[in-house]
């Protein structure tokens, strides 16, 4: 049956409006990419990158261009811990939590962490400075315990020194 | 003329302040108008040095360690690029006794060259096994890496010449090889160091697999959490494709291999081999059933070789050293060397290649020097956060696959991460099951629903007095043996050697609370 309306409406199943930051942001990472075997990993790390979070409002979009479900994509992103979907932090600090790190005092340094900003794994403090991400081994284990900030790889560190690094931080 | 300083730029050393000893290094020699050339090595995994600076002399490279910034003004009065004494001297590099007594094959060239340059890695053997390669044929190359008993050294150590074999004899338009750079193990960093410090290697590695058994592409899957290696890695493909040992026609051979690094995102499953074929799929990394073989329906549903990094990594010198060469180190079925990396709690962790049969106390008490806090050593984990918790009655295990499969451990990826005196077993016991839980892929009940379970009994178990400890330690054995033999891969079926390894060695740690309350 030929498809009648309004040309100015939207299609069925067309997608829902997104910000054009997004929209445009995709189709970038989408538009380099896509023709990837796999792409769908590399597509997300892509639009990570450019907008520092996987939105919820891109997953249409991303399935559209990659011709995969919305819940493939959803699927993906889902099942693993490096995608979020909300913004980080300006900063995102990982601390080891396994065990080479555990048997040089991690847990303490943990704690110290937690509650030196003021929040828990998954949550950005309220200045929006730095969000908490746990992670099982950073390969640092000869230097432990191990924390990596953004891309920066810190060992041996205590609580001292935590503490310092984040008073030179914010100055 | 220019000395040459070596300040490494591997990740772990970078974590302890290299970058601020190299910049502190290049201003002083600028402000002392001395003419010096820096060279960014590879560690030579000695972390208890790190930074650790290297300053060649006619004699041969001299070390200084552990350097920070601060000390550099002091290493310049001390004359140290003329190898002049100060406090952090260690002498020369090749006679410090740690280094000294091993035997590095894989990493024969890692800490010694710039990991950036090609003709660095051409002047110290590099490329002599693919040159080697490129003159035999497919099943040569194969038959070469059967006989020098190489085993796989991402944990399973199923032996690669078989899996080459499989690969090789299956007909298809397109195979695959596949590098598993996915080192989630805690207390293991030998791949890191590998593709931070000599990742042509790897591609020369690669490149050998891709010729024995037909692949023209490669994939190298890697961790998020090695954005150092993600650069190294990268930079060292453009200049392998550059120079053609890369491409539709690998040094003139008119065959094609090509290479390429995919980033992970975090999720520890994905270093069970079919998991990543999923995630280089694009899909989530669930489990694959098996069969068939990822050697013959792998990758896109190719057939695929994949193999861990250091693997890959010492195909190499058995090409270029021939496969006798390489057998005739170890021990049993444990042929050649194993980098053993030594992590947690001691006094001098590091990088250890020696050949299989050395003890576990050795590589603690005489590499590892005792523990960092100085206290006993109480139990060793081997084998990243599936292995077993080894007591100190053990320790005269020898390094070798069935000797720890006999005391119901396994080696794995070769990390051993020592904990001291101050450690509660029945914590680790419950972490391990906290672990399987978060890093499940969902697709097999043991696995998903059996980890939950884990943590809830022991949590009970230590919760209550002696009957209800008796009750629930019944009942978390019996779920362990469900975990052992139902779960489809490694991280359902390996979760219960932690558990039952500490329940078995550490009862006195599970006392519930009314018990301990009482005693």
């Amino acid at each position: 049956m030929k498809h009648a309306g309004n040309p100015n409406e939207p299609r069925r199943g067309s997608l829902p409006d997104i910000p054009e930051e997004i929209r445009a942001a995709v189709l970038d990472v989408t538009g380099r990419l896509k023709d990837l075997p796999g792409a769908l990993l590399p597509v997300l790390h892509g639009v990570q990158q450019a907008l520092g979070y996987v939105p919820e409002l891109s997953v249409p979009l991303i399935a559209r261009e990659l011709n995969l479900s919305r819940a493939d994509v959803h699927g993906v992103i889902t099942f693993y811990h490096f995608f979020r979907n909300k913004p980080s932090g300006k900063r995102v600090i990982f601390v080891c939590r396994a065990e080479s790190c555990q048997a040089m005092g991690a847990v303490a340094l943990e704690q110290h962490i937690k509650q030196r900003l003021g929040v828990d794994f998954h949550e950005t403090t309220v200045d929006g400075a730095y969000t908490l991400e746990p992670v099982y081994c950073l390969g640092n284990c000869a230097c432990s315990p191990a924390i990596m900030v953004d891309d920066e790889l810190k060992g041996r560190v205590t609580p001292k020194q935590f503490d310092a690094w984040l008073a030179a931080e914010a100055t | 003329m220019s000395i040459t300083v070596y300040v490494p730029m591997d990740a772990g050393s970078l974590s302890l302040g290299a970058e601020a000893v190299v910049t502190a290094i290049a201003a002083e020699a600028k402000r002392r108008d001395l003419d010096i050339t820096i060279v960014r090595n590879g560690s030579r995994g000695l972390y208890w040095l790190e930074p650790m600076v290297e300053v060649a002399t006619p004699e041969g490279r001299v070390a200084f360690g552990p350097v920070q910034a601060d000390d550099v003004a002091a290493l310049f009065d001390a004359d140290f690029l003329h190898a002049g004494n100060h406090a952090s001297s260690l002498g020369l590099t090749e006679d410090i006794g740690y280094l000294k007594s091993q035997q590095r094959l894989t990493f024969a060239r890692v800490g010694i060259v710039d990991p950036r340059s090609l003709d660095d890695y051409r002047a110290h053997g590099g490329y002599h096994g693919l040159e080697n390669a490129l003159g035999m044929s497919g099943a040569e190359v194969v038959q070469a890496v059967t006989d020098s008993g190489l085993r796989g050294r991402g944990g399973a150590a199923f032996p690669a010449g078989i899996k080459w074999k499989t690969c090789m004899d299956a007909q298809a338009s397109q195979k695959y090889i596949v590098c598993n750079a996915d080192e989630g193990d805690s207390g293991t960093y030998a791949d890191r160091m590998v593709m931070e410090g000599d990742p042509f290697v790897l591609i020369e590695g690669m490149t050998i697999a891709g010729l024995a058994v037909g692949a023209t592409h490669g994939y190298i899957y890697l961790r998020v959490e090695y954005p150092h290696a993600q650069r190294a890695l990268e930079s060292a493909i453009q200049t392998a494709e550059a120079a053609g040992y890369l491409g539709d026609d690998v040094r003139g051979s008119g065959k094609a291999f090509h290479l390429e690094v995919r980033m992970a995102a975090g999720a520890y499953i994905c270093g069970e081999e079919t998991s990543l074929l999923e995630s280089l799929e694009g899909k989530r990394g669930q489990v694959r059933f098996k069969p068939p073989l990822p050697a013959i329906e792998g990758l896109f549903g190719k057939p695929t070789v994949i193999n861990n990094v250091v693997t890959l990594a010492t195909v190499p010198i058995i090409l270029d050293q021939g496969a006798a060469f390489y057998r005739d180190y170890g021990m049993g079925r444990s042929r050649g060397t194993l980098p053993m990396q030594l992590a947690g709690n001691l006094k001098r962790a590091g990088l250890v290649e020696r050949a299989f049969g050395l003890t576990l106390r050795e590589l603690i008490e005489d590499y590892g020097g005792g523990t960092a806090t100085g206290k006993p050593v109480r139990a060793v984990q081997v084998g990243g956060p599936l292995g077993a918790y080894i007591p100190i009655s053990q320790l005269d295990t020898p390094i070798d696959y069935e000797a720890f499969i006999a005391i119901g451990g396994m080696l794995g990826h070769g990390g051993i991460v020592v904990f001291d005196d101050s450690v509660d077993m029945a914590a680790q016991a419950r972490y391990a099951m906290e672990f399987c839980a978060i890093e499940s892929c969902g697709k097999c009940t043991p696995c998903r629903i059996g980890s939950t379970r884990g943590v809830e009994v022991i949590d009970r178990l230590k919760a209550g007095d002696t009957a209800e400890r008796d009750r629930n330690e019944v009942l978390l054995r019996d779920l362990c043996q469900t975990m052992l033999g139902g779960s489809l891969c490694a991280l359902g079926g390996m979760a219960p050697f932690p558990v039952l390894s500490a329940l078995d060695h550490f009862p006195e740690d599970f006392a519930g609370a009314a018990e301990a309350a009482t005693s």
